[in-house]
């Protein structure tokens, strides 16, 4: 026997009376622990004092070099998310999960020596490459198998582990300044035994969630429930090749409006403390500001299972649907909150915003299974992340691009943002259309049958 | 039912899978929400 084979596929089919609620936990053990990456710059102002302690020393690291470690993370989630799906789908998710503790865990114990010795070149390969490949092995590798085990409510599944990368932010944040507190001394900043630490602790609870998860037997329903007669029009019982997936319209169709959502939210996200302090200057400061950043935070989980959940009871291109209407009508109005000076509206127009942002992601892998079918929607979910990592580039550089130019034209700083709105009003409202042009996707474009998918996965 | 069932999964199961990551997910979100009442102060 090959000492690796209980992580074989075929040994983690479920047997008779596996309760199905035992896979969202599972789902649940590596989603907590990889959106760890939303909470690393908690990380990044003790690393620029490594050597000076309580200030920063000639030869200490610079914000700007530290930067790159999440931006490395984040491209290469999107990227090995896209390379990997394949392998994903077809060893299942043990193995993959396995793989991403793996990566993700061992990114951590490598960026500690990276601490230990001084080399930032080794964090960036630790941290930045090797756990930005677990990133993405870990965010796709549940997704297949929870929409198999929830055929009746794909959405609420996915939504509840995509939620998990969402609320894995809200544990690392305060658990890591907790342990660089408990390891920092008066000549020691403590980040390398924390790095340790962390990456012990994700690698075990990963590994949980490997050993628990299972998929279904060929077959399987869940009990009581049988396939509706007539499908929704946008629902196919018929599955498509990962990669004949690239060669329909639909896949760009929901990878613009990934990415268009995505960048609405994500340029106002990493903008919402200086945001919300510039537009009520007196009204919030930073403490107020920071506790902005946290409800931003809540929203963002909340609204990933919330908006999921209801895509299963309204469909997928209806949720879209609100998330670009409500979001245009939000951001036009944003300005006018600012005009008034009405923080209470401010807020409360961003956390739906930022609700909307979440469901985004959370509602995108049943949208894909309703379009391509279960069988390779793991692995197209991961080609179409690296929407996530466009968006993770145009959002940001777009906020602050036009806010610089703004008040380089003598815009005053409160009004400075208001451009940036309407212009992300507007790429709502491409979004919207892009969604209109979804339709179903041709018949020819569907894996023939058993037989078919064998000659296509042989070439 | 499972949880009479031998070769199912026990309720006890269910409870101590949830719990492991319904514990930590709860922490966090407590802890960000006494950040967050700085927001109302």
């Amino acid at each position: 026997m090959r000492p690796l084979s209980f992580l074989d596929r075929d040994r983690t089919v479920a047997g008779p009376g596996f309760n199905r609620w035992m896979v969202p936990p599972a789902a649940l053990c590596v989603h907590l622990c990889i959106g760890q990456a939303y909470a690393f710059s908690v990380f990044n102002l003790p690393m620029t004092r490594l050597l000076g302690v309580t200030g920063s020393a000639h030869g200490d690291w610079k914000l700007t070099d530290l930067g790159w470690i999440f931006t490395l993370a984040i491209f290469f989630l999107g990227v090995s998310a896209a390379v990997f799906g394949r392998w994903v789908e077809e060893g299942g998710p043990r193995r993959a999960m396995f793989a991403a503790a793996l990566c993700f865990g061992g990114g951590f114990l490598i960026s500690a020596a990276g601490v230990y010795a001084h080399q930032i070149w080794v964090i960036y390969i630790g941290y930045g490459v090797l756990g930005g490949i677990g990133l993405g092995v870990g965010y796709i590798a549940p997704v297949s198998t929870l929409i198999k085990w929830f055929p009746d409510r794909p959405g609420m599944a996915t939504g509840l582990a995509i939620m998990g990368f969402g609320g894995g932010a809200l544990i690392a944040s305060p658990l890591s300044v907790w342990l660089m507190a408990r390891f920092s001394t008066p000549t020691h900043v403590g980040v390398a035994e924390t790095f340790i630490v962390l990456g012990v602790v994700y690698f075990i609870f990963m590994m949980v969630g490997a050993a628990i998860v299972r998929i279904p037997a060929p077959g399987w329903r869940p009990q009581g429930w049988s396939p509706p007669a007539q499908q929704p029009r946008l629902v196919t019982s018929a599955n498509v090749y990962v990669y004949r997936a690239l060669r329909t319209p639909q896949f760009w169709l929901i990878w613009w409006v990934l990415c268009l959502n995505v960048t609405a939210g994500i340029g106002v996200l990493g903008q919402a403390s200086a945001m919300s302090q510039e537009m009520f200057p007196g009204k919030v400061g930073a403490v107020a500001a920071a506790g902005f950043v946290g409800l931003m935070s809540l929203f963002n989980m909340a609204g990933r299972f919330l908006w999921a959940s209801a895509s299963d009871a309204i469909g997928r291109k209806n949720t879209y649907f609100c998330f670009f209407i409500l979001g245009t009508i939000l951001y036009a109005l944003v300005p006018s909150t600012g005009r008034v000076g009405s923080v209470g509206l401010f807020v409360l127009f961003f956390l739906i915003i930022i609700s909307m942002y979440g469901g985004g992601f959370s509602t995108l892998p049943a949208y894909l299974r309703d379009m391509f079918g279960t069988r390779y929607v793991g692995a197209i979910h991961g080609l179409l992340l690296t929407a996530w990592s466009a968006a993770g580039v145009f959002g940001p550089v777009l906020v602050n691009y036009i806010r610089a130019y703004e008040i380089a034209h003598g815009v005053p700083k409160a009004d400075a943002y208001n451009a940036t709105m309407y212009l992300m009003a507007g790429l709502l409202v491409v979004g919207f259309f892009c969604n209109l042009f979804v339709r179903p996707v041709h018949a020819r474009h569907h894996m023939p049958s058993v037989q078919g998918e064998a000659t296509l996965l042989a070439r | 039912m499972a949880s009479h069932n031998p070769s199912g999964t026990r309720t006890l199961h269910l409870i101590l899978a949830w719990g492991f990551v319904g514990i930590p997910l709860v922490w966090g979100v407590l802890q960000t929400l006494r950040n967050a009442v700085k927001l109302f102060h």
